[in-house]
Parts: structure tokens; C-alpha cells; sequence
């Protein structure tokens, strides 16, 4: 079990005529993602600020390691602060300094680090997030995406404890979202930060977060783990998860579980009517974090999402393929045994070259490496349990490399 | 709804609120300063950004601090010749605009055109750096904004304004001679002699004291309307960084003209 390192006790916080926060209770645990979901202005980020101080509660109790915040002294707080990182949902970004300035700032002015030790720390930041170039621009000189990404950059300079992300994907595009996730993921594994994520991007947020809770009309609905929020029966929740979830369809080409499951239902009822056999095959991408790092995160995406396309050219009209986590592929294959299902991967293997997936200049050595697994449905047998076996490692029948 | 009606229209109520909310006003200002003023010597100490913005409030005023001296001074060597003739007394005219430059016009004059151009600057900086959260984001990174913001402006306030005040009174005491000497044929000897045996010590002192106060004045001021934009109930955003950049030069420029009769008659 996970140390418990803040809680929410209590809090309720009205604006006005507008009583927005009716008493939360939320814990939040050291090392972990957590998301706060919710609809628009139930007051998410309301929330968040709590956390950190900006918003004082009208009642109730927030606890940093079992001691209240509002019992603490100024030198305590800023020593609390400088534990926290906050990425604001406009990035909050100062519009009269360069984009290096920006980064520097929080090193510059409550560090005692040497200017150089400063220049190297923030250098590195801008080489992990693709901004190597842009240190003289000012932020209104670039994009939207750029921003997130020096907001995030910012963020991360200095190490922080524990980082509140206010929509950090917001007005972004499919793939510079599924790289922003990607990056707070993986950077959450690096250096073992506990994260507090308000988010509407669903169900990306299942893949990355280890406990979500729902905000609704002013208290936690429900908290829990993604699992057991996509099972949870609840009304609300289940308009809202899916509510959101038809919109992305449209848009990226990340699916949900139960989005999937639908597909699979489909699937089954061929297999049931018209004997049609089907196999479920997950591709999982073993270097991502390789690409990531080396080709930068927004490039990954673009990679896989080729790759993605690549695959899609060679099915039949009725499989599909999605991309169901950050580095798992899903492919559901109608009329698909084993031997097929590896000789299709054989093919890709064979007919997807690297240079096709890659626009910028790739690095030596660049390479797909993909672990197939397999799993073929029988009548009647649940979603679940033939997912779980063509994820498992002893259905694992093929791994090749697509360079 | 009903509670807010009642409260509106209760005569008292709002007698009592427009009492209650000045002072209170009054004292956030106040507090204001004194955290302004004592951050400027917290360490570790940041004469960087003291210099920008001496470089932004005092160099880039110097023009037309320069342009309204040397027109503030002609137009009093104009109009003091004319009234000091009826008198007999044009050998005077070099006191009188001396005198009037050093203790009165300079330091304010000098105040009001800081404020249009440095001031509003201020109010609608530091105003857009609130609404866009830049201040909350100083906040979470545990920087003072008060320190960050306020504090340099308020440190390069009280090393300008004493500096343009000299810079006016010195061009102005020149347009008084371009005026009196040059066209109304006042001799430079006397003019400048008259300079010399008028203004004693304490006009200097007075004229400096003035454009301290004038600028811890307008530096708070300005900043203080910027810092509180976002929570003035008339206009949001935008309109309230407008809002509050009309009343920084609007309550700045009024401030300046009570205190200089007040310090006024303390000086005399």
C-alpha cells in the first residue's frame, strides 16, 4: 500500500452566490497518478489550487503528511512550496521573458546553484522536450503545443516532490496529447514525482494513472482505481466516461476498454452466427521510452501512429486495430488462427521498413521492437479474459524488429 | 438576490460600507508599501532588476521630461517678465523661475508626466501578468511577487524621480533664459545672479523630499492597482487591466497634487 501523502478532509470553498466545493474528501497517494475527472467548471481546478495554497478553503482540513497545511508557518509553507511544481492550465508562461528564462527562473531565484550548474539543468529540460532551438523565443512567438511543453519544462526544472497538472493536454492535438501523457508518465517513473492530473482526456488517462477520482456537482463522486472507475456502474460516470469517449473516437485513434469490448461483442456475434473465428493480437511496443527519449516524445507518437497506418493497409475492412495504451496495439482479426496471426507479423516485420515511419534523421540503430501476443476467442468466452491472455507473456509468440 | 437588494438599498448600510471600504483601502496600501519597500533590502539582493527598471522608468523619461522642462521653464520666463514689468522688477525673473521650477513645478510636473508614461506601464503590466496567472505561478514557485514585481519599482522610483525633477529644473531654468534673456532682452548676468542668490539650500531639500514622496507615491499606487486587478468587481480581464490602468494615473496623479500642498505647507 502506498504512503498516504496529502488528504483532503472536509473542504468546501463558495465564490460568491456559487458554493463550487461541498465537502471533498480525497487522499492522495506518494508516488502515484492521480486524475481528478469531472465535468466542465464542477471546479477541478479549484481543487488543485487548493493543494497548493493559491485558494484557501472556507472550511475543512488539507493535509500534507498528516499535518494541516493552514496550521503551518510562512518558512514551513515555503518550504512545502518548493516541493510543489504547478503546470497551470493557460501555462501561465512569463510572456516578457525568452523561453531559457522562463525554464531558469525558479533555479535562478530559490536555488544556490552557479549559473552554469543552472544553464546544463535547464539545457537538459529543453533537450527531454524537444525545445533545443527555441531559448531566445518569447512565448507568444510559439505554439500552443510548445508552450505545454516549456510549461512542463518549467515545471520539472527543479525537481519537484509532487506536480499538479491543470489540463495539461488541453488544445492540443491527438498525437502532441498522446506525447504529453507519454512524458508525464514517463518522467513520473524517472524520478518517482507524485502527480495530481485534472484531465477530460479520457481514456488516455486510464493508461497513465494509477487512482481517478470523479469531481460532481462539488463532491469526489467516486475514487478509485482506472479499472475499477470503467467498471463502476454508475450512471453519471458511465454518460460522462463515454460521453467523452465517443467525441475522441472521431478524433485519435486511442480506444477505450469498453470501447474495444464493443468491438469485441461485434466480433463475438459473427463468431456465434456465422462461424466466423476471430484472434485478438496485442502488439506491444517495447522501446517507446528508447524512441521517446532519442527522437523526442512527440516524434514517437508520430512513429507509431505510421506504424499504425502501415498495419491499417494491410487488414480487411472488417478488423480492427487501435491503440489501446500508450505502447499496446490491439488487433482483432476475424478468420485469424495462430499461424496466420504470425505470418501477419512476419509480413510486417518484412514490409514495413524504418525509414518510411521516420521524417526527421533517425538515429543509429533505430529500430521497432515489437512483442506479439496472441490469443484466439472461443464461443461465449469474456472480453477480459482473452485480452489477458494475449497480453500475458507465455502467449507471447512472436517478437521482431521493425528498422 | 433579496439579501443583496436589502443590502444595497439600506441607506446605512451603505453609508457604512462607503466609510469602511476607503479605510480599508487605505490600509492595504499601506501594507502595500512597507512589504514593497522592506523587500528591497531582503537577500540575496537583485541590482539587475533595479537597473531595468531605472532603465525603463528614469532613461527612457528623460526625453520628455526634458521636452515639458524646457517648455514649462519658456513659458514661465513669458509670463514673468510680463507680470514682474508691471512691477518694475524684470531683473527678478530668474528668481521667480528658479524658485517656482525648484520647489513647485519641477517635482510635479515631473511626477505627472512619470506617471503617463511609466506609470500606466506598471498599473498594465503587472495587471496582464495577474489575469494570465503569471503572479499565481510566481506564488507556486515560492517567489514573492511583491519582491519580484513591486519591489524593483519601487527601488528605481525613489532613484529616478529626484534625478528628473533635477534634470526638469535644470532645462526649465535654461528655457527661462532662452525666454528672458534671449528674446526679452533680460541680461544673462543678471538672470543667472538672481538664480544664485534666490535659492538657498532648503528649496533643493524641499523640491527632493516632494519628489520622494511623489514617487513612493505613484510606485505604489501603480503597482497596487496592477497587483488587485483581478479583483475588482467592475470589469474582469481586459477591461479590468483598462480599469485599473485609468485609475492608477487617475488616483496616482490626484495623490500627487494633495500631498505636494500638504508637504507644501509642512516645508514653508
Amino acid at each position: 500500500m502506498a504512503e498516504l501523502l496529502i488528504q483532503l478532509q472536509n473542504v468546501y470553498k463558495r465564490f460568491g452566490t456559487q458554493q463550487v466545493l461541498k465537502g471533498i474528501y480525497l487522499d492522495i497517494y506518494k508516488g502515484e497518478i492521480t486524475t481528478i475527472i469531472g465535468g466542465s467548471g464542477v471546479g477541478k481546478s479549484v481543487l488543485l489550487k487548493h493543494i497548493i495554497g493559491l485558494v484557501e478553503p472556507d472550511a475543512g482540513k488539507i493535509l500534507l503528511n498528516g499535518k494541516p497545511i493552514r496550521s503551518m508557518n510562512k518558512k514551513e509553507r515555503g518550504r512545502l512550496k518548493s516541493k510543489f511544481s504547478y503546470m497551470f492550465q493557460g501555462t501561465a508562461l512569463f510572456d516578457s521573458m525568452t523561453v531559457f528564462e522562463n525554464i531558469a527562473l525558479p533555479l535562478k531565484e530559490k536555488s544556490k546553484k552557479s549559473s552554469d550548474e543552472i544553464n546544463s539543468r535547464v539545457k537538459e529540460r529543453m533537450q527531454q522536450l524537444e525545445l533545443v532551438g527555441s531559448e531566445e523565443k518569447y512565448p507568444s512567438q510559439l505554439s500552443g503545443g510548445m508552450k505545454k511543453r516549456v510549461a512542463l519544462a518549467r515545471a520539472l526544472v527543479i525537481n519537484p516532490e509532487i506536480v499538479l497538472f491543470d489540463e495539461p493536454t488541453t488544445g492540443l492535438d491527438p498525437v502532441k496529447k498522446n506525447a504529453v501523457h507519454n512524458m508525464i508518465l514517463d518522467y513520473q517513473r524517472k524520478f518517482g514525482f507524485t502527480a495530481v492530473v485534472v484531465s477530460h482526456e479520457i481514456p488516455d488517462i486510464f493508461y497513465i494513472s494509477q487512482r481517478i477520482a470523479m469531481l460532481h456537482d462539488g463532491k469526489i463522486m467516486v475514487e478509485g482505481k482506472p479499472g475499477e472507475i470503467q467498471q463502476s456502474s454508475d450512471p453519471v460516470l458511465q454518460s460522462f466516461i463515454h460521453g467523452l469517449q465517443n467525441h475522441r473516437e472521431n478524433v485519435t485513434d486511442m480506444a477505450s476498454l469498453p470501447q474495444v469490448e464493443t468491438r469485441f461483442k461485434e466480433a463475438m456475434i459473427h463468431l456465434q452466427r456465422h462461424k466466423i473465428a476471430f484472434s485478438l493480437i496485442v502488439l506491444t511496443l517495447n522501446n517507446l521510452d528508447e524512441l521517446n527519449e532519442k527522437l523526442g516524445y512527440v516524434t514517437g507518437q508520430v512513429v507509431l501512429k505510421k506504424f499504425m497506418a502501415k498495419i491499417r493497409e494491410r487488414i480487411s475492412i472488417v478488423d480492427t486495430c487501435s491503440l489501446y495504451s500508450l505502447n499496446k496495439i490491439m488487433l482483432v482479426l476475424s478468420g485469424t488462427d495462430k499461424i496466420q496471426a504470425k505470418e501477419f507479423c512476419m509480413r510486417l516485420s518484412k514490409e514495413i521498413k524504418g525509414n518510411e515511419l521516420i521524417d526527421v534523421q533517425s538515429y543509429t540503430g533505430f529500430c521497432f521492437s515489437i512483442s506479439a501476443g496472441f490469443a484466439e476467442a472461443k464461443e461465449g468466452s469474456p472480453f477480459g479474459a482473452v485480452l489477458v491472455k494475449a497480453e500475458s507473456s507465455r502467449n507471447i509468440f512472436l517478437e521482431f524488429r521493425v528498422c | 438576490m433579496n439579501q443583496e437588494t436589502t443590502k444595497r438599498y439600506n441607506p446605512v448600510a451603505a453609508l457604512g460600507r462607503s466609510v469602511i471600504f476607503p479605510i480599508q483601502n487605505m490600509g492595504s496600501i499601506a501594507i502595500f508599501f512597507f512589504k514593497g519597500f522592506l523587500n528591497i533590502f531582503t537577500i540575496p539582493f537583485r541590482p539587475e532588476k533595479i537597473i531595468q527598471q531605472v532603465y525603463f522608468i528614469g532613461m527612457k523619461s528623460i526625453f520628455v521630461i526634458c521636452l515639458t522642462g524646457a517648455f514649462t521653464g519658456m513659458v514661465l520666463g513669458l509670463q514673468g517678465y510680463y507680470t514682474l514689468s508691471k512691477f518694475g522688477s524684470e531683473g527678478m525673473l530668474g528668481a521667480a523661475v528658479a524658485l517656482s521650477l525648484i520647489r513647485e513645478l519641477g517635482p510635479v510636473l515631473s511626477a505627472i508626466m512619470v506617471i503617463g508614461r511609466a506609470g500606466s506601464a506598471m498599473a498594465a503590466e503587472i495587471g496582464i501578468m495577474r489575469i494570465s496567472e503569471q503572479i499565481d505561478a510566481l506564488d507556486t514557485m515560492d517567489i514573492n511577487p511583491i519582491r519580484f514585481l513591486v519591489s524593483p519599482r519601487l527601488a528605481a522610483s525613489l532613484i529616478c524621480f529626484p534625478l528628473l525633477t533635477a534634470i526638469f529644473d535644470s532645462i526649465g531654468i535654461l528655457g527661462g533664459y532662452l525666454t528672458g534673456s534671449g528674446l526679452l532682452g533680460i541680461n544673462s548676468g543678471v538672470y543667472f545672479a538672481r538664480v544664485e542668490s534666490s535659492v538657498a539650500m532648503e528649496d533643493l531639500t524641499g523640491g527632493f523630499i516632494k519628489s520622494l514622496v511623489f514617487a513612493v507615491i505613484v510606485a505604489t499606487i501603480c503597482c497596487f492597482q496592477g497587483y488587485y486587478t483581478h479583483m475588482r468587481s467592475e470589469g474582469f480581464g481586459a477591461k479590468g487591466v483598462s480599469m485599473s490602468t485609468t485609475s492608477a494615473v487617475v488616483i496616482s496623479s490626484v495623490l500627487v497634487l494633495i500631498s505636494d500642498y500638504i508637504l507644501t505647507s509642512f516645508l514653508l
